[in-house]
């Protein structure tokens, strides 16, 4: 075989030739944003936004001054902001979760096959509306005067108007209903390869439903579940639009600092500190889904 | 639990999909311990019952019992019944361990018992060392027996079969077959088996059911029913496809005399449901046949005159294919006792007489689609 006699060297040459592309669009778009943004967050801000030019690199080093902004990020006004976008990213992703479960094993397994593509196209067609169009449309619907206060007040649930808007549970609300596509995709995915003779196996040995669902459905449909909660936790934990217009000034998340470091404060070198520290996160959570899926054996999602 | 003599009873059983009537009005029995399988075309509602039995499907009317208890509403996991699936549904996240004991704990098992209860199912299905295995890293015929181990290893009052051989290559799957009868004749649990494949029902089983558009044709036992079939349904799904028409000329004391429309007559025994002056089909199985150069008639042995169509040597026999002067249609197979070159004795084209004995008459009744089916018939 003329292949196997060529230098390792041209052989490999070749390969690198044909991805080429991909690093290039890869390097010029995500690694090179991101180094600049590294740098930027060593720096320190200007007096009128920008940077502060450095007069003595070396001092600079050596004095840790390139770190400040680390250092800053990690006071506690800053990590209870963080924990609070990790706590809502997380129910976000698990309401999101348990919330699809049953739209997506209702699409895939026990709907009518002629219906799947309506019901699917259902789940995607709003996507076609601008996001910040449906938050907007929450707002009308969970506002003093708004829809979900109507229609409470006219039915004699309540007798005073709820305050919805600007709370937690608005964001959240957001957030769940933004995100819903992103699991029930995915799951949508692994539960229309289950097979279902399995389940009839499951009930044969003597398993009933409940025990079927969670030693048969849930096992085989974990790479769906997975690439689901990777998904929706990952644009959760950034959010910073559906918490600006529905939750208002008292609910800053990690995306909202970030933003108002760039657009309001003009502090980009502590803007970008966060932000590093955002994307470092994601990715060590993506390193540990693809660790997992190798040794599941699997096939990776994303 | 009342001990009754049968293992399963199917007691005018049917099963309604919308407007379509897959088993239609189905009552029979399965012997404790027997292997019994259920023989059918594909739509014949042969799975479809099956499924009935282990719970899968609810009879729109009629009962199931198994060792007298009646089972018809009672769900899947409290059954004390477990199949084999044609697809085999093994667990592709578990091992062949894992998979043998996943239903251990609803039978209440003992957890030490777990290792020695996986090493007996293993043993019996000869795959020990494959325990931790995952099925995708078995090949078919081994899935088919890890599929066979979790099923017994649940000691089921009844196994059922759908198909399980039908993913595996002829070679294999009579190996299997022999392998699965003895282990069914070790074991004394009753199989209900369902096969499409005529010979397989035959190699395997203590009786058959042969069933045709929802309907029971036949219950028999297995060389009752290749001999003997008593519908044109089932001869033909037999491979006996010699079907002759002849009069009831008259009625005697167990014998009836036949009249073939040539004239020549012959006795044949009286099955009991025919009167003086009736037509009646029969039928005679291939080798049952013989080519005669003269008219045997006289000899009370029935013969007719017949063209030669075709001769196709397949080595162990010889099959012939011959036409009568109605045109119909007849198959002969002959063994090759002889060495093929001294037998030339009838040549394509040339004319010969069909003839065979009056015992092998088998006369058919209508199918089972206008009469139900009342219990095994008498014989000829």
């Amino acid at each position: 075989m003329p292949e196997e006699k060529r230098h390792p060297a041209a052989r490999h040459f070749g390969a690198y030739l044909q991805v080429l592309p991909t690093w290039a669009v890869l390097g010029l778009f995500f690694v090179l944003p991101l180094v600049i943004m590294l740098a930027i967050s060593f720096g320190q801000r200007g007096t009128y936004g920008g940077l502060k030019p450095i007069e003595d690199l070396w001092a600079y080093v050596a004095s840790g001054g390139f770190l400040a902004n680390y250092r800053r990020s990690i006071e506690p006004l800053y990590l209870s902001i963080y924990w609070r976008s990790l706590w809502m990213a997380v129910v976000t992703t698990l309401l999101c979760l348990v919330v699809s479960y049953p739209i997506a094993y209702y699409i895939a397994v026990v709907a009518p096959a002629r219906f799947k593509n309506l019901f699917l196209g259902l789940v995607v067609i709003p996507f076609w509306t601008s996001f910040l169009i449906r938050t907007y449309a929450w707002m009308l619907i969970l506002r003093t005067e708004g829809l979900a206060n109507t229609v409470l007040l006219a039915t004699g649930v309540i007798d005073q108007p709820l305050n919805l808007l600007y709370t937690d549970f608005a964001v959240m609300i957001g957030l769940v209903y933004g995100e819903l596509p992103f699991m029930i995709l995915p799951l949508y995915a692994s539960l229309e390869k289950l097979d279902l003779g399995l389940l009839e196996a499951s009930l044969d040995l003597g398993a009933n439903k409940v025990a079927t669902f969670f030693r048969v459905t849930v096992p085989l449909t974990m790479p769906g579940i997975v690439a689901g909660i990777i998904l929706v936790f990952i644009p959760s934990i950034g959010q910073f639009v559906v918490s600006d217009l529905l939750g208002g000034a008292k609910s800053i998340l990690a995306g909202n600092l970030i933003q108002n470091q760039f657009a309001v404060a003009r502090n980009k070198p502590f803007g970008s500190a966060i932000a590093f520290e955002l994307t470092a996160l994601v990715l060590v959570l993506l390193f540990a889904y693809a660790m997992y899926t190798k040794r599941k054996g699997q096939e990776v999602l994303l | 639990m009342s001990a009754s003599e049968f293992s399963v009873e199917i007691d005018h059983v049917s099963k309604l999909f919308g407007d379509f009537v897959a088993v239609d009005d189905v009552a029979l029995t399965v012997r404790r311990g027997e292997f019994f399988s259920l023989l059918g075309p594909s739509g014949c509602g042969k799975t479809t019952l099956l499924r009935m039995i282990g719970g899968f499907e609810i009879p729109t009317s009629g009962a199931i019992r198994v060792n007298g208890v009646d089972m018809t509403e009672v769900p899947v996991h409290k059954r004390p019944i477990n199949m084999v699936f044609q697809a085999y549904a093994l667990f592709p996240h578990l091992t062949v361990a894992e998979n043998i004991s996943f239903g251990f704990r609803y039978k209440n098992y003992p957890h030490g018992e777990y290792e020695q209860r996986i090493a007996k199912a293993v043993a019996l299905v000869r795959l020990a060392g494959f325990e931790a295995r995952y099925p995708s890293q078995l090949s078919g015929g081994q899935r088919q027996r890890v599929a066979l181990a979790r099923a017994l290893a649940l000691e089921p009052q009844v196994l059922l079969l759908d198909e399980p051989l039908g993913a595996l290559d002829q070679k294999l799957r009579k190996e299997v077959q022999v392998e699965l009868k003895n282990l069914q004749r070790k074991l004394g649990i009753t199989f209900v088996f369902v096969t499409h494949d005529q010979e397989e029902a035959l190699t395997m089983s203590d009786r058959i059911a042969v069933m045709n558009a929802g309907r029971v044709e036949q219950m028999d036992t297995a060389s009752q029913v290749f001999e003997y079939p008593q519908t044109e349904f089932v001869a033909q799904f037999m491979g006996a496809s010699n079907f002759f028409s002849a009069t009831v000329r008259s009625i005697a004391e167990g014998f009836l005399s036949l009249g073939m429309s040539d004239g020549d007559s012959f006795t044949v025994p009286n099955p009991g449901r025919v009167a003086k002056g009736d037509e009646v089909r029969f039928v005679v199985r291939p080798e049952k046949l013989d080519l005669r150069s003269r008219d045997l008639s006289s000899h009370g042995i029935p013969c007719m005159p017949v063209t030669i169509e075709d001769r196709v040597y397949q080595g162990v026999s010889t099959v012939w294919v011959v036409t009568s002067a109605a045109g119909e249609r007849f198959v002969i197979y002959e063994q090759n006792e002889q060495p093929f070159e001294e037998r030339g004795k009838f040549a394509v084209g040339g004319t010969a007489y069909l003839c065979w004995s009056p015992r092998h008459t088998v006369l058919m009744r209508p199918d089972t689609a206008a009469i139900p089916v009342a219990g095994p018939a008498p014989h000829a």
